[in-house]
């Protein structure tokens, strides 16, 4: 791995919090241009790691390297090139919109055109409301707008879609992406394992303080060897013999008219669609369910991550 | 180092945040107001021998003054800066470049126009609504205000840096507060009070700033008031270092 294409180095980093320890021993790095998830389940040391690589908390051990400087120590010139949107964060409930991106443009040396950036986040129509007045989308979208005003080259972002309603989500999904076609990197926390596999390039999925997996999401659900399942509705009877003969398939249930194809492979539900056509079994509802990054988590840790 | 365009944005947005805050506005620019107005028009300003044939608004009216800056440092800013921690909000401010110093420096800057504010509608009002007469040098005054509001400020902080929640905060900014006021014959004259208690209003900051504002009021140099301003001027250095050393964003 080149060293210059990282933007975040993170080597043997602890954090304790009195006797625990929140974040055990994590080493990893983060390539330019890239999303870069970190997934695990509420507690599992996520914040932890990304305020100790924002300079923000005091590691124990280790060292961090984010754009070649040390957090902390150069706190004030990696300010003017980061971006950071908190996990829990606040602004004053009184203060407009217009005024708070304009106040904080004015921290920074060379900041964007304010009101350029509020249209991207589609606020402009809430430049003269009250912070306190605007919905929980809308709030989270005037933190996005902050993280981006100095145009920075490192975006972090800690569970920016929590709380947010469907719709929010989908629109700050459509916004993250957006900063990465901008060529800028991003470090995404989440504990949506569905969020984490429709935005980031990589995932390091974290679960008590530890790394316990990090690769694309197609290679960490392609290790799995885990099964697909292919279910339909049938009319009249079959003989489940003739599934169960189809290569790749391992086992046959059915449930009334309900059939469930248990296999892997990828040529798994072309297969099984032409068996049944070949005997003139007439199917309806055909539904295939594939292993996603839950899976991974539930193979890995033993546990379910809940939602 | 000191980011002046970021100072003067801090500023321009604590002034506009504090004019929206309709509790804040009346507590310190309304409150001696409304306090001075009730004087006058229940009491009125006839001379009174206990008071040495002066009125009740002239000896009352540096007092009211006194007032704004007691309530502003001991309550107002405390509880805003220790409300502002509690909610996550200084934090916002550490994701960026900005010093800690600027920010103190915007926020003591508006807090300071603020207290200012305040103490010139009393003087003005009682001066011009209620025509107590003022017999001290203009510049004078202004030195005493500015000495005895930058010295409160360094103090509010000193307990903004170490009150941890806005409820500990208010609670000991009133515990602190109402004392004060009393001890100190902003409100009520020291002189009807046992000696013990007059001797222990001395140790009250504020009974410091009464003094000063009544003694340059009524006609005093700056000379006759060393005692006060070497007090206000001790809290002044004091405080500075002491919210230096433990103003906190979170
Ligand atoms: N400031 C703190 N003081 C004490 N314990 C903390 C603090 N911050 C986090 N923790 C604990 O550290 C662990 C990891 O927390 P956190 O990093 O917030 O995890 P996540 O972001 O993955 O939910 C949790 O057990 C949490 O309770
Ligand atoms: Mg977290």
């Amino acid at each position: 791995m080149c060293e210059a294409k990282n933007v975040i180095e993170v080597d043997g980093l602890v954090k304790r919090y009195g006797t625990l320890t929140a974040v055990d021993n994590v080493s990893f790095a983060v390539r330019t241009g890239e999303v870069f998830g970190m997934v695990g389940p509420n507690g599992a040391g996520k914040t932890t790691t990304v305020e100790c690589i924002e300079g923000l908390r005091e590691p124990d051990q280790g060292t961090v390297r984010v754009l070649g400087m040390r957090p902390g120590v150069d706190h004030y010139s990696l300010a003017e090139q980061i971006g950071i949107q908190f996990q829990v964060d606040a602004l004053p409930p009184r203060i407009r919109v217009g005024e708070v991106l304009e106040l904080f443009a004015s921290f920074y040396s060379s900041p964007l055109d304010w009101r350029q950036l509020l249209d991207q986040v589609g606020l402009t129509a809430k430049e003269r409301s009250p912070f306190a007045t605007l919905s929980g989308g809308q709030k989270q979208r005037v933190f996005i707008a902050l993280a981006l005003v100095n145009d920075p080259d490192l975006v972090f972002m800690d569970e920016p879609t929590t709380g947010l309603d469907p719709q929010s989500r989908r629109a700050m999904w459509e916004m993250i992406e957006d900063i990465r076609t901008r060529g800028k990197t991003v470090f995404l926390t989440t504990h949506s394992m569905e969020e984490a596999e429709r935005l980031c390039d990589r995932v390091a999925i974290m679960d008590s303080g530890r790394i316990v997996a990090l690769d694309t999401p197609d290679n960490l659900i392609a290790g799995l060897k885990a099964e697909i399942r292919v279910a339909f509705s049938i009319e009249g009877q079959m003989d489940t013999e003739i599934l169960s003969d189809v290569p790749g398939v391992t086992r046959v249930e059915q449930h009334g008219d309900r059939i469930v194809v248990h296999g892997s492979g990828t040529k798994l539900l072309g297969r099984v669609v032409s068996a049944l056509e070949s005997s003139a079994v007439s199917f309806s509802q055909l539904r295939t369910e594939e292993p996603g990054l839950e899976d991974v988590f539930l193979a890995l840790t033993g546990r379910r991550m809940r939602d | 180092m000191l980011q002046t365009r970021s100072l003067r944005k801090l500023l321009a947005t604590q002034v506009k945040l504090y004019l929206r805050e309709p509790i804040a506005v009346f507590f310190t620019l309304f409150m001696p107001v409304a306090l001075l107005v009730m004087l006058g028009f229940i009491i009125g300003n006839e001379p009174v021998p206990e008071l040495g044939g002066r009125g009740h608004l002239d000896a009352n009216l540096p007092g009211y003054a006194a007032l704004v800056i007691g309530i502003v440092g001991i309550a107002g800013v405390p509880i805003e800066t220790a409300t502002r921690r509690e909610a996550g909000i200084l934090r916002r401010f550490r994701a960026t470049p900005l010093r800690p110093l600027t920010y103190i420096a915007g926020d003591v800057l508006a807090n300071f126009l603020m207290m200012v504010l305040g103490v010139v509608a009393v003087f003005l009002l009682g001066r011009f609504g209620f025509g107590v007469p003022f017999h001290g040098s203009l510049p004078s005054l202004a030195l005493g205000v500015f000495l005895s509001a930058a010295a409160f400020l360094s103090v509010a902080y000193v307990l903004g840096s170490v009150l941890p929640t806005a409820r500990v905060a208010t609670v000991v900014g009133n515990f602190l507060l109402f004392p004060m006021v009393v001890l100190s014959g902003a409100v009520v004259p020291q002189q009807i009070m046992p000696e013990t208690v007059q001797n222990v209003a001395k140790l009250v900051p504020l009974t410091h700033v009464v003094r000063l504002f009544g003694g340059l009021w009524s006609g005093h140099r700056l000379s006759e008031h060393l005692l006060e301003i070497f007090v206000l001027g001790g809290f002044l250095v004091v405080g500075v270092a002491l919210a230096a050393r433990f103003f906190r964003w979170e």
